[in-house]
């Protein structure tokens, strides 16, 4: 999507914004919300390509309310105002017809307030036409494997109340692993807005240096507990975790979070683990689907305590809280992991003998009320002796609560943090990603 | 190709012409025959989703002025209504219309896609020279040299089964089921939470290529789920309709509004209550039965993705995983006991993944994938039986049109064997019930698993005896399905399916049913829950 079309498109969302906010009644009230992205998708296979191609999409979502009632229709977006405007009348007045019909939601949230903002973050990204040519010479002779997803997405919003933000950003993501023979492997993302081919022909030396440590025999660990360093892509699974049945107010109120123990003090956290929402890097939008903006820094837990959960509009409503421009999902957006002490070149040492884990795999709950997360280990991760690395390690089966390798057994976290690239890419292009520093911990359970 | 061929259009309708009425230009029969420009017509035509959209696509394969060795039109109209209500009070009412056409382009043995929203003709030319582009720049480094051979000419249709329509309940009328469902479920001051959700889905497909395929595939989805969440203190238990969204179906409301759904909803409630004060599942080493319900899961993760095909080749590495199964393995791998027989099977009626073609045209038909416990064949598309030389199955499916296909699991089902449920467990003197999935984890090659489930009952002397709460299993998938000792008849038989299976680069989540009796497992590790 060029400069012109992302204009284009934003354009035809104002006209369409405009003639909707026109057209509604008195006792009416609508909020638009825009899903867009112009990307390129290019999947490797053994350093060749599996699949290429390009898809353009938008979608645009209207939701009305009414006698505290309220009803949604998603349709496609096309820039075109002469195919699109149709498809929009249509849909307000099918919610017109329904929306008086449906139960009456005493905890509808109707559009208020004033903010609007507009961004947009311009790129410098791979023609399309030179994405393989590019990348696949370096890891000539590996056996390189994984995505190139680039573009231009897009974010909207606008209401009834006067409301309105423009979010655009072009963006990249490699998200990639390289294999040995025997099917060891490492893993690396690399993203951005602007290509530097000398930042990615360092990623991929360092990435290859990796897999060089990869080159012996893979050690059997019989299951049990050991001392365990989580680097920051590990730690970024677990903290996900948070955002399904964890830092949201509602799951909190209904039973279903893993914070529960932590919230009636129960349970504790250490007071080395702070987590945070921050907005301040810019990397995804502020605002949420009710227009409402989150404020730049939202501290979640600190020194192990929690301060805050993730309030939306809709949770405040039904239960008496103060909202805080948290999505109606309540989950993380843009978070932040303090750092601790740990220096990169003390991680081996303060280790000394247990498992270095680079990255996780397939986490769930297994326990959730008592925070109980199980998962895998997966790529390049070793059996650490004596402050040294001997061997990489057959993969193996966790099973541990959050109260415990964020709680007592938290010895340390890095005194760097590493940022890693929300790379999903299901429906649409994800935004953004997390900070987050490595742990060391006592006593990580491997149970299979 | 190498030819620009636009054609005129053989017919059109007059907007206000319902499907089936299609009549050749001029001659509509209700209304006064208004000819549409050209780049109006393929939108307008979808906008009112009638058969001559196979015409119009292929009018607009035959515009493409491109020097492909292959070029296809597949083009999806989805139309999905979700409603939700939680304690009573709805969450979620609405219908989305995701539309859009996939243009695949083949150059020099490479394959190249543009994929568009917008339904003029000038915007899918747009996509099909991106398609060409990207197939061209792409070539020299292509993995396998593709033959169109990989996407055979294929002339059909398909159309789900159904009693009563997706438009036969009113939004109206389908809250007031969910509310009553909420009221079903609370059956104490402990049920913090109750949810019901109804979620239809109404999907077609056009399918056209320059080798002359004309695939047409209409299907109807329902998706519905009701549960309840039960607490007292720090206890906190859920029990739900077979697990979140199991009962997932090709079919209209008949599926849905059965005789006991009320008194269903109230034993899940109740049930929710019985866990708070349940015995905690022991830790030991025992003899596991697990449901259908859970069947469904273990299928899914142990069997389905491991034959996958592009697993196998590598593609899946960097996202989905790997599988442990090798090439070699086919004909050869005992992958469990003998009374394991697993089919690829989309000819189920009403099971969710059923279809008469996949997303590249292949025709779809039964295929054992283990017989005897025996692995015979994989979950491979043409592309990938081409590239792995091994057979495979139709099953080249995309999300949506906006993703390319990919090896992708359907209908994967567990064949029954010959015993009721009274005759699988009369014999056990002690061991471990579950039901209905709530927790799943496999490592990247499907080997080593952890499933746990929201409902178990101890097995004593032959006999269900106290329930159990935060049963779990682990294991690993050969010696797993080597343990299998007993296989439900067709009495213990049940079919669910899932919209959540989720895969590829760029990812894509996708409909599959599974089907299976009741079964038997000896010596698998349970354990319970807590820190």
């Amino acid at each position: 999507m060029t400069l012109l079309e992302i204009t284009q498109l934003e354009a035809s969302f104002n006209q369409i914004s405009d003639a909707l906010m026109t057209a509604l009644k008195a006792d009416e009230a609508l909020k638009l919300n825009l899903l867009a992205e112009q990307s390129q998708f290019i999947r490797f296979n053994h350093a060749k390509v599996r699949q290429t191609g390009c898809v353009r999409n938008a979608e645009l979502s209207l939701s009305l309310m009414t006698h505290q009632r309220h009803g949604y229709r998603t349709l496609a977006l096309t820039g075109d105002w002469n195919s699109d405007w149709p498809q929009v009348q249509q849909a307000l007045a099918e919610l017109r017809q329904e929306v008086p019909t449906l139960p009456v939601d005493p905890y509808l949230v109707l559009p208020s307030g004033s903010a609007t903002s507009r961004d947009h973050h311009a790129g410098h990204l791979l023609a399309p036409s030179i994405v393989a040519a590019t990348l696949l010479p370096t890891v000539a002779g590996l056996d390189f494997t994984g995505i190139y997803a680039g573009g231009a997405v897009i974010r909207a919003y606008a209401d009834s109340a006067g409301q309105k933000h423009w979010f655009a950003t072009e963006t990249f993501a490699l998200d990639y692993s390289l294999f040995a023979p025997d099917g060891q492997a490492v893993k690396g993302t690399f993203a951005g807005s602007q290509w530097d081919d000398a930042a990615y022909q360092a990623k991929l030396t360092n990435s290859k240096h990796q897999l060089q440590q990869m080159a012996q025999p893979a050690k059997s660990i019989p299951r049990g507990q050991y001392r365990t360093y989580l680097s920051p892509a590990a730690v970024a699974d677990l903290i996900s975790m948070f955002s399904w049945g964890g830092v949201s107010e509602s799951a909190l109120q209904r039973g279903g979070s893993a914070l529960g123990l932590l919230q009636r003090q129960e349970k504790q956290l250490s007071p080395l683990f702070t987590l945070s929402e921050n907005f301040q890097r810019g990397s995804v939008p502020r605002f949420n689907e009710w227009g409402e903006v989150a404020p730049v820094e939202l501290p979640l837990i600190v020194a192990g305590q929690l301060k805050n959960t993730l309030i939306s509009s809709r949770t405040a409503k039904e239960y008496g809280k103060v909202a805080n421009g948290a999505s109606g999902s309540e989950a993380l957006r843009s978070p932040e992991v303090a750092p601790g002490t740990l220096t990169t070149d003390q991680i081996l040492a303060e280790l000394g003998t247990g498992l270095y884990l680079s990255n996780l795999h397939y986490l769930n709950w297994s326990d959730r009320p008592t925070g109980r997360i199980t998962g895998m280990t997966r790529y390049a991760c070793f059996w650490v002796d004596g402050g040294e690395i001997v061997a990489p390690i057959e993969n193996l089966r966790f099973d541990e609560s959050l109260y415990r390798f964020l709680g007592d057994q938290l010895i340390n976290l890095t005194d760097t943090q590493e940022f890693i690239p929300e790379v999903g890419t299901y429906e649409h292009r994800s935004l953004g990603g997390i900070w987050t520093p490595g742990l060391l911990v006592e006593d990580f359970t491997y149970t299979l | 190709m190498g030819k620009n061929l636009t054609l005129p259009f053989s017919f059109h309708l007059h907007p206000g012409c319902e499907p089936g009425q299609q009549v050749l230009a001029g001659q509509c029969r209700i209304g006064k025959y208004v000819p549409l420009p050209p780049a109006k017509r393929l939108h307008w035509i979808l906008q009112n989703h009638i058969y001559p959209m196979i015409t119009a696509l292929e009018q607009q394969l035959a515009s493409l002025n491109l020097a492909a060795d292959w070029v296809g039109l597949r083009a999806v109209k989805a139309t999905e209504t979700a409603r939700s209500v939680r304690d009573g009070f709805p969450q979620r009412n609405g219908k989305s219309t995701s539309q859009g056409i996939m243009v695949e382009v083949m150059v020099n043995g490479q394959i190249g896609y543009g994929a568009t929203n917008s339904l003029q003709a000038e915007q899918v030319q747009v996509a099909a020279e991106l398609a060409y582009q990207q197939a061209v720049a792409a070539s020299q480094w292509a993995i396998y040299p593709l033959t169109p051979a990989v996407r055979p000419k294929v002339v059909g249709q398909y159309h789900s089964p159904f009693v009563k329509p997706l438009s036969a309940l009113s939004p109206q009328e389908i809250n007031e089921v969910l509310i009553r469902l909420c009221q079903s479920l609370k059956v104490s001051d402990q049920i913090v939470q109750t949810t019901a959700t109804a979620i239809t889905n109404e999907t077609e497909s056009w399918f056209v290529s320059s080798n002359g395929s004309e695939v047409y595939q209409k299907f109807l989805f329902l998706e519905t789920h009701y549960g309840a969440t039960a607490q007292d203190g720090a206890v906190v238990q859920q029990r739900s309709s077979n697990g979140y969204l199991a009962h997932s179906y090709q079919g209209g409301w008949e599926l849905f509004l059965q005789p006991d759904l009320w008194e269903q909803a109230q034993r899940t409630g109740e049930q929710a209550v019985e866990l708070l004060t349940a015995t905690e599942c022991p830790n030991q080493v025992t003899t596991l039965v697990l449901a259908p319900d859970q069947m469904m899961l273990q299928i899914h993760e142990s069997v389905g993705h491991p034959l996958e095909l592009d697993r196998i080749l590598g593609d899946e590495r960097n996202y989905a995983g790997g599988s442990f199964v090798k090439p070699a393995d086919f004909g050869q791998l005992s992958y469990g006991s003998p009374l394991m027989n697993i089919t690829f099977n989309p000819t189920v009626p009403g099971e969710f993944a059923s279809y008469h073609f996949d997303d590249i045209g292949a025709p779809a038909q039964r295929e054992y994938l283990i017989q005897s416990g025996l692995l015979l064949r994989g979950l491979g598309s043409l592309e990938s039986q081409a590239r792995m030389g091994q057979s495979g199955v139709a099953c080249a499916r995309a999300s949506s049109w906006n993703r390319p296909p990919i090896d992708r699991m359907a209908n994967l089902n567990l064949e029954p064997g010959t015993q009721s449920f009274d005759e699988l467990i009369q014999d056990i003197e002690l061991g471990v019930y579950m039901e209905a999935n709530r927790s799943w984890s496999i490592d990247d090659q499907r080997y080593k698993f952890q499933f746990g489930c929201e409902y178990a009952k101890l097995i004593e002397q032959g006999q269900l005896t106290q329930t159990l709460r935060n049963p779990n299993y682990r294991a690993t998938t050969p010696e797993f399905w080597h343990s299998l000792v007993r296989v439900g008849n067709e009495s213990t038989w049940e079919m669910y399916g899932t919209p959540f299976c989720g895969k590829g680069e760029p990812n894509q989540a996708i409909r599959v049913g599974h089907g299976s009796p009741t079964c038997v497992f000896e010596n698998v590790e349970v354990f319970g829950g807590g820190a």
